[in-house]
């Protein structure tokens, strides 16, 4: 919270008084930081310190970390906000008194007279930070009646849900979209009492350059922003009589999942969650997994298709929807630096469609595919022109993690109780290659494996990158591969994005391949997965528990896959061909800036 | 011509004080080339007020009534809006006039009484009560 | 004649060449003693001789906070940074004040000639004027300005044959209030949102794109020409013993003389409503005059006699602010007079912060139950409670300053929010109901 200790060590000690209470602090922390060292906890709500990934909303603008400021020489005490305040030399700070409390309760009572009271209904119900602190400071009357904002809500995009009326104007997310995801999307419109967040005039989110990354989703304290709940697509097609009804689920939900139903974050929870969705009536139980080694297949073909035949290189991972739809937005020029590999979930969704459908006797039409993502932008990814335009959708419909665990609930199942499953089979096998798609890093490490034995034609004995992991948001490195050094970027979050583009563009550095995550973090941070209310290090036991897997998985290299290679046996042929770049890869288009 | 030193500007000052020493001090101003100035307030107030078609009003009756050796200038508001538009008449040798209220209807007597004829219409007349720093 | 009690005429330093010059006549100011004042300062004087002079001559800051104009200057000076910049304050949006407007209309190379002696003292080779949009032909006339004084060598690559170089460049507002307040005004410069950050960091510290930036207002500019030529100890002559020189005011509403005044700091406010503003029109009775626009307060009958500075004004709940005073008369209903500027105030608030976004919102919302006969006592206990934290919890000076005219006019009119309220039982003054922290807890 107070940042890491040697950023103090430098600085002095100052003694300041909390509530009458001595403390030495170090100089130039805020009064939050002190009290929260004093032991002190100030409520806050707009405040959000994401340090890990940069960010830091310090818009002081909620008003309700307010703290008394002492100041007997002139005999007139400030209310001053705790969260952006310093602390300097003999300053004496009251916390609870009746001044302070006064301005920190009427705060929050009038952002609840312009609040819809609807928490009953509220997609955010019990995740709200609004409501908790109205709970934590025992409001018990909105005294403030009056006017309430009156937006339409906006569905538009089909992923992200902006529900202005729910917007107390904390600007996190557009702290979130313009500092680290550098998108500028959101931002404050309309002035006194019709300030709200939104693209700018207002216009439809899917008008926007919006990547649908769903960021600005996992920090928004109420339901102003949300997903777009598909959940009810989900129990009808289950409750269809004539619908097979298959499900697949990303790298990343097996260690997130559990937090929905309270478990420690970072708990593996793979067979429970298998066991539940073939309890809930999915006829079929698969992994992306699958989906990812299938990626890798055609990814390093490719890979070693451009470095051998001179083509355009850096080759950019090309799994993530949003990252897709940024470059094309934002970097139009450089559309032929990604992989033309479709994303993992949309590539399983075509072989199902298409082999396993032939394979099983099932007609493609009777086929409901349903991902569960931990994105939001996947949602959108699925109604992409060119991924719905041959007789069937690749994939039908996409839900989050968070919209899982709700189902899971709904379907009364006590998750954390349930014995474990194994995914269904054919298409069931999975290496830890695939496992780690869900880590930033993981993409590229698990596609290095693959590329490194077909270029040596030798073993990999070590099968682990450390020079590829890590949670910085932007990393470099090189990995010796026989007689070649591949550069190799890895950026997670879009700012860290921007950064290599442009060095790429502008020819400040030259990299053989790139790996982009949208998320700060990579998938495990997504934005459709179980909210981290600012506790990044929840993020951090997710990756740590990605790798777990690896580790757990006997196969862990893609090609060594068997089904994986049956499927090329029986229906592609040799990856990179006609048949696949038909079946398993896409096309990108540009957009434009708004 | 760009004015690169102090002494630049003072001669540029003393070249062009003629032009104004009127409204500096009008009964002490025998250097000055101009015999009349008739001060326009042309700020938004004046403007609004009327201020441009009194302007040209002056302009057309000067002509009009032969009146060669008048300058009308057009000026800031000097703060009356309560007798927009105002109008300041300076005379070489006498007490500058500061008139209010001066639609263009006014123009013709005020060039006509004071102007040519030397006496001022004492019912427009507005009283200065400050001085410039 | 108006002579005012100290018997001195009333002397225009601000507005000494409104109505005189052609504004669009470089010359006719250069005739004038016009940007000799900057010779002197930048060949003659050092950078702390001019920042001394100013510090000496005791100028605040007339925008309305008062700030030592000097010190301001000496804070930016000392800052360590390649880049400076001076940005003038030219947002004038009080209501019923047009002191600014008058000085650029009339006057706009004396704006100029300031900011480049600003520019010179504390380093910095940019000026910005910040001017609203609604103001066309000041624009107009700053252009022509620039123009001009740049085709004279008085703007541009070295001013007099020195090392100083110096640009001004106009930017536009688009009609915010809020971006009067400087840290909201340099977010406009830089073509962000027009709203206020947090201080600290204070502009001369991190201003413009994070630069060392001094902003001074129109007035505050139009000060400093004279003060070079003339001497601080002339100016610190003039005005009282804490404020220095001289205020212009923009007088209007129920009053005779309306109209753009200046008057040496410390005359009473009698004085410049009935000497110089000429008293009430129609014979009826004075009840209350408003400063500080929408952020100051009424100030009635028995305050009269308070000398026109920034302590004193504070000292009765209102301020100087920028120079607008609004005069009322026996027919003005103070409550909706609060109800007037809350409107103001509340259309103007940026949104950023909860008390100013919604906490004005439904102050006026009470006042607007009041005035339409519904309120209750209760009203006028929850109105001032409200009034309060908005005070105390807003982000910026919009918020902190927007419930003066609801606290000044329950100070001093007290009887007329009791005139609307339907269950008056204990009509014993606003004493009765001093609560200003409460909290609202029912079980």
């Amino acid at each position: 919270m107070a940042g890491t200790p040697e950023e103090h060590a430098d600085k002095k000690n100052i003694g300041i008084k909390i509530n009458h209470l001595d403390l030495t602090v170090p100089e130039g922390i805020t009064i939050l930081e002190a009290a929260h060292k004093a032991g002190v906890k100030i409520p806050t709500l707009c405040h959000l310190d994401l340090h890990d990934i940069k960010m830091v909303n310090k818009t002081a603008s909620c008003r309700v970390c307010m703290v008394e400021l002492v100041d007997s020489k002139n005999n007139r005490n400030k209310i001053v906000p705790a969260c952006v305040t310093k602390v300097s030399e003999g300053m004496e700070i009251l916390t609870s008194s009746l001044r302070a409390i006064t301005t920190r309760r009427m705060s929050v009572e009038l952002l609840l007279s312009n609040h819809p009271n609807e928490c009953f209904t509220c997609p955010k119900n019990r995740e709200c930070e609004l409501q908790a602190l109205a709970a934590e400071l025992g409001i018990r009357e909105i005294r403030w009646e009056g006017e309430r904002m009156d937006y339409p809500k906006d569905l538009s995009s089909g992923a992200i849900v902006k529900d202005s009326n729910k917007c107390i104007y904390c600007r996190r997310c557009e702290t979130m979209c313009n500092e680290v995801q550098t998108c500028g999307i959101l931002s404050g419109i309309g002035r006194g009492f019709d300030a709200h967040v939104g693209p700018a005039f207002n216009i439809p989110m899917v008008e926007s350059s919006c990547t649908y990354c769903g960021q600005c989703v996992q920090v928004c304290p109420t339901a102003a922003l949300t997903e777009v709940n598909h959940t009810d697509k989900v129990w009808e097609a289950l409750n269809d009589p004539d619908k097979h009804v298959i499900v697949q689920t990303a790298p990343a939900i097996r260690v997130t999942i559990g937090e929905m139903f309270n478990m420690e974050p970072g708990t593996i929870v793979t067979g429970k969650l298998v066991t539940a969705l073939k309890r809930m009536g999915f006829n079929t139980v698969f992994d992306t997994d699958f989906g990812a080694d299938l990626t890798i297949m055609e990814e390093a073909a490719e890979l070693i298709y451009r470095l051998n035949n001179n083509k355009t290189l850096p080759m950019l991972t090309s799994c993530c929807p949003a990252w897709v739809k940024f470059i094309e937005h934002q970097f139009p020029e450089l559309l032929d630096i990604p992989s033309t590999c479709k994303s993992p979930h949309i590539m399983f969704g075509t072989i199902i469609k298409t082999y396993y459908a032939e394979k099983n006797g099932i007609d493609p039409d009777n086929i409901v595919i349903v991902s569960v993502m931990p994105c939001i932008a996947k949602k959108a990814e699925t109604k992409r022109p060119e991924l719905t335009k041959d007789e069937h959708n690749n994939v039908d419909i996409v839900v989050t993690t968070r919209e899982l665990g709700l189902m899971i609930k709904e379907a009364g199942l006590d998750f954390e109780s349930l014995p474990d499953s194994e995914y269904d089979k054919p298409l069931g096998e999975t290496t830890g290659a695939s496992v780690i798609f869900g880590t930033t890093g993981g993409v590229i490490e698990a596609a290095i494996r693959t590329a490194y034995e077909w270029i040596t034609g030798g073993e990999l004995k070590k099968v682990e990158f450390e020079q590829l992991r890590g949670a910085a948001g932007l990393r470099k490195a090189t990995v010796q591969v026989g007689d070649k050094t591949l550069r190799i970027g890895i950026a997670s979050g879009l700012g860290n994005a921007r950064t290599l583009l442009e060095e790429i563009r502008d020819g400040k550095a030259e990299y053989e391949a790139i790996e982009i995550m949208a998320c700060p973090g990579g998938c495990i941070a997504g934005g459709g997965q179980p909210y981290h209310h600012g506790n990044f290090e929840i993020v951090k036991k997710r990756q740590e528990a990605i790798y777990q897997e690896d580790r757990n998985k006997k196969i862990r290299k893609s090609h060594e896959n068997s089904e994986i290679l049956k499927l090329y046996k029986e229906y592609i042929g040799e990856p990179f061909n006609d048949t696949a770049h038909r079946l398993l890869h896409t096309h990108y288009e540009e957009r434009e800036r708004i | 011509m760009k004015i690169n030193s102090l002494d630049k500007l003072k001669k540029i000052r003393n070249e062009y004080q003629k032009n104004v020493c009127l409204r500096v001090n009008s009964t002490d101003s025998e250097n000055s080339d101009i015999r009349i100035e008739i001060l326009i307030g042309m700020a938004t107030c004046g403007i609004s007020a009327g201020a441009k078609d009194t302007f040209n009003a002056f302009q057309e009756e000067l002509a009009k009534q032969g009146v060669n050796d008048a300058k009308v200038v057009s000026v800031g508001c000097i703060g009356y809006c309560h007798s927009e538009p105002t109008v300041q008449v300076n005379i070489r040798g006498r007490e500058p006039v500061l008139y209010g209220n001066v639609k263009k209807e006014e123009v013709q007597e005020i060039v006509q009484k004071h102007i040519k004829g030397g006496n001022p219409i004492e019912a427009l007349t507005l009283a200065i009560n400050f001085e410039r720093a | 004649m108006v002579e005012i009690s100290n018997n001195k005429k009333l002397l225009r330093i601000a507005l000494r060449n409104c109505g005189l010059l052609n504004p669009e006549d470089i010359f006719e100011y250069i005739a004038l003693g016009g940007y000799e004042s900057l010779g002197k300062a930048i060949t003659q004087m050092t950078q702390d001789q001019v920042i001394d002079e100013i510090k000496k001559s005791g100028l605040r800051g007339r925008g309305g906070g008062g700030f030592p104009t000097g010190l301001k200057w000496e804070l930016t000076k000392k800052q360590k940074s390649q880049e400076k910049f001076i940005i003038c304050n030219a947002d004038e949006g009080d209501p019923g004040a047009f002191m600014d407007r008058s000085i650029l209309e009339g006057d706009p190379h004396s704006v100029l000639e300031a900011m480049a002696i600003g520019g010179y003292a504390i380093g910095a080779r940019k000026g910005l004027i910040y001017i609203r949009a609604e103001y066309p032909l000041a624009i107009a006339r700053l252009s022509t300005a620039l123009q001009q004084a740049g085709e004279n060598g008085l703007l541009g690559e070295n001013i007099f044959g020195t090392d100083f170089s110096f640009d001004i460049y106009l930017k536009y507002g688009a009609g915010a209030f809020v971006c009067g307040e400087e840290t909201a005004l340099i977010n406009s410069c830089e073509g962000k949102r027009g709203e206020p950050n947090y201080k600290p960091p204070y502009p001369v510290e991190e201003g413009y794109w994070g630069y060392p930036t001094c902003v001074n207002n129109v007035e505050t500019f139009a000060n400093i020409a004279p003060i070079i030529t003339k001497g601080a100890q002339w100016f610190a002559s003039l005005g009282t013993e804490k404020c220095k020189g001289t205020k212009v005011f923009a007088l209007v509403g129920k009053i005779k003389n309306v109209g753009v005044i200046e008057v040496p700091m410390g005359t009473t406010l009698r004085e410049i409503i009935y000497d110089i503003g000429g008293g009430i029109p129609g014979g009826r009775k004075f009840k209350a005059v408003q400063t500080g626009g929408p952020s100051g307060g009424v100030i009635g009958e028995a305050n009269l006699d308070t000398p026109m500075d920034y302590d004193s004004l504070i000292s009765i709940g209102s301020m100087m602010g920028s120079g607008g005073m609004i005069i009322m008369d026996e027919t003005d209903n103070m409550v909706k007079i609060a109800k007037f500027y809350l409107e103001f105030t509340m259309d103007e608030s940026c949104g950023r912060c909860t008390p100013c976004r919604i906490g004005t919102k439904r102050l006026y919302e009470i006042l607007n139950k009041i005035t339409s006969r519904k309120g209750t006592m209760a009203d006028l206990d929850a109105l001032k409670q409200l009034a309060y934290m908005v005070k105390d919890g807003s982000l910026c000076g919009l918020g902190q300053t927007a419930p003066n005219p609801v606290i000044s006019t329950m100070k001093y009119f007290w009887d007329e929010y009791l005139a609307f309220i339907k269950d008056v039982d204990h009509p014993r003054g606003e004493g009765r109901y001093t609560a200003k922290n409460k909290i609202g807890i029912r079980s």
